[in-house]
């Protein structure tokens, strides 16, 4: 069962480990992404992340889906965290779990290389002078698909 | 003039723009490029968003040939960086 959420409350790993698994699987995977602290020779301090809400749970319903559909598996969870994030604290965090440790992987990285295309989310760095930038991003494809270049 | 949408602005452009939402109305058969250039032709701050910027119709992602239709909203999407 796929489950996606974007959430200004921190992100419990442990909790979303706990949204896949079943008596078949024999993997489970847990990707976490952080906050760290440089960013292109820089020092960062802290970041903060803001979404088109609705747009974003849609998008990751949608890229979970397609990794359930493509590596047979639909044990996946995805959290996005929002809102002001500190050095180390978790971003996104993707669940999944599968009969055997290849699918798992690959689930897992299909959905972190399609948020990173796609998703809409944007990070705010700040930085140890006090200043502050959007960090530049990805132009997600005018048909949302994989591969698309409009 | 008889094609109300809803224009949103997020991140980068909403900073630009001093505003996440505006209200605008459209000639019949407008696509979502008309409505960039009915932007941009404001001129500033409206001309700093890009030419052709991404966006999503009613929260899909849509090419800018993209007819529109009565009320539909269109969010103007900076490149993105989420994970």
């Amino acid at each position: 069962m796929i489950q996606v959420s974007v959430q200004q409350d921190p992100i419990d790993p442990a909790s979303v480990i706990e949204q896949v698994g079943h008596e078949q699987d024999g993997a489970v995977l847990l990707f976490v992404g952080v906050v760290r602290n440089h960013a292109d020779g820089r020092s960062v301090t802290g970041m903060r992340y803001e979404s088109f809400r609705e747009m974003a749970v849609d998008v990751l319903e949608a890229i979970a889906g397609e990794a359930a559909l493509h590596l047979g598996t639909d044990r996946i969870a995805v959290v996005h965290r929002i809102g002001e994030l500190r050095i180390g604290d978790a971003s996104v965090a993707i669940a999944v779990s599968s009969p055997h440790r290849g699918e798992a992987f690959e689930a897992a990285r299909y959905v972190i290389e399609e948020v990173k295309k796609r998703l809409p989310v944007w990070k705010k760095e700040h930085y140890e002078d006090g200043s502050d930038e959007w960090v530049a991003g990805a132009v997600p494809p005018a048909d949302g698909l994989l591969g698309g270049d409009g | 003039m008889s094609l109300p949408v809803h224009a949103l602005f997020f991140a980068a452009y909403r900073d630009l723009l001093g505003a996440s939402r505006l209200e605008l109305d459209l000639p019949d058969g407008a696509t979502v490029r008309d409505l960039v250039e009915d932007l941009r032709g404001r001129g500033a701050p409206f001309d700093g968003l890009p030419a052709e910027p991404a966006v999503a119709v009613n929260r899909v992602y849509s090419p800018l040939s993209a007819p529109l239709q009565h009320g539909d909203e269109v969010a103007f999407i900076p490149p993105v960086a989420g994970g």
